[in-house]
């Protein structure tokens, strides 16, 4: 299982298995989203901000 | 021997609901290809690429950046679940309500005004409490319930100065005491296929604003009231939201074009991504058959 560093507060947070390019996580620490942007190696990036036009 | 159908899934970001889709195309052994609208552009005089695909299943989280590709590949010939028509209807709670009245769906009285002058006129007309929602807006987004005269005009002057021209569309709605809850119905072509209860003390029922589901028992008249909904606005993979009225019984208060199930899925024990993949594949196979 690979670990990435939060670019907004350092921690160290888990990536599951089956984890995707272009998912969200949450940063267990300081609660931001975070978007998968590569995988092997994992990296991550802030998610965008929700806007408001986004939805169902 | 027929060739292998090519679909493209237009997404933004990968939720659970894009999970379970790419994963029930892989089980298929669909030629799929993802497509991040982020990182998408459409050559107008290029369209080839585009026709490359048998259909396009449009996820995207952003209305206005699916609903343009929409609108684009279905100028290319590219069929697309959903179709550019039913989005621009269901993207938008004005165009949803006229089509639905026009068919005569029982919905909740809707009035639409474009100053906060007539916006006031109108809501005096309604009384209080009544309810004002932006046209296009999604997760219990910008809802307000409008208790008295003071809230009104403060309410219909904020949108007015501060939000974008959009914002000026006052959708003016009247407020239904909901039973603790609302109903949402997932409709695919001409089935319904499951509903949950979604349930809150809140008035806004969403999940997104905490909204809990429950199953909810498909009765005949959900069926009906659902299936005529859908076909007053295009119909395809849709979402229809709806609430009990004591006395008028159930009423549409919208319908969704790009739903998330990340809870109904769960809840009602029905594989809904592959239910969505079915369709979209037969939409491919009808483009497909037309065109030899």
């Amino acid at each position: 299982m690979s670990a990435i560093t939060c670019p907004e507060c350092e921690a160290q947070v888990e990536l599951e298995a089956g984890t995707e390019v272009g998912e969200i996580l949450v940063c267990s620490d300081c609660g931001v989203d975070l978007e998968v942007i590569a995988l092997e190696p994992a990296a991550v990036q802030l998610a965008p901000m929700e806007q408001e036009d986004w939805g169902e | 021997m027929q060739r292998r159908l090519k679909i493209g899934v237009l997404y933004s970001r990968v939720r659970v609901e894009e999970k379970w889709i790419f994963a029930a195309m892989e089980k298929r052994g669909i030629d799929y290809e993802r497509l991040d609208d982020r990182a998408i552009s459409f050559d107008l005089e290029n369209p080839e690429p585009w026709r490359a695909f048998d259909a396009v299943l449009e996820r995207s989280i952003s209305y206005t950046s699916g609903l343009y590709a929409l609108r684009l590949l279905n100028s290319f010939g590219v069929p697309t679940v959903n179709t550019a028509l039913v989005a621009e209807i269901c993207g938008d709670k004005v165009t949803t309500s006229a089509m639905l009245a026009q068919a005569s769906v029982p919905q909740p009285r809707n009035v639409v005004a474009f100053t906060p002058e007539a916006a006031l006129e109108a809501i005096e007309v309604f009384g209080y409490p009544v309810v004002l929602k932006p046209v296009v807006g999604s997760w219990g987004r910008l809802l307000a319930k409008i208790n008295d005269k003071d809230a009104a005009e403060a309410v219909l002057e904020h949108k007015a100065t501060l939000g974008s021209v959009q914002h000026s569309v006052f959708y003016i709605q009247e407020f239904i005491e909901k039973p603790g809850r609302d109903i949402r119905a997932i409709v695919i072509g001409d089935r319904v296929l499951t509903a949950m209860y979604r349930k809150s003390e809140h008035w806004i029922t969403n999940t997104a604003r905490g909204g809990e589901g429950e199953l909810c028992p498909i009765t005949p008249e959900i069926e009906e009231i659902c299936l005529k909904a859908t076909a007053a606005v295009g119909g395809g993979v849709l979402a229809v939201d709806l609430i009990e009225h004591t006395e008028r019984g159930y009423l549409v208060n919208e319908i969704n074009h790009t739903m998330e199930f990340h809870t109904m899925q769960p809840v009602s024990g029905i594989d809904i991504a592959g239910e969505i993949i079915e369709y979209v594949i037969n939409v491919a196979k009808v483009k497909m058959q037309n065109a030899e």
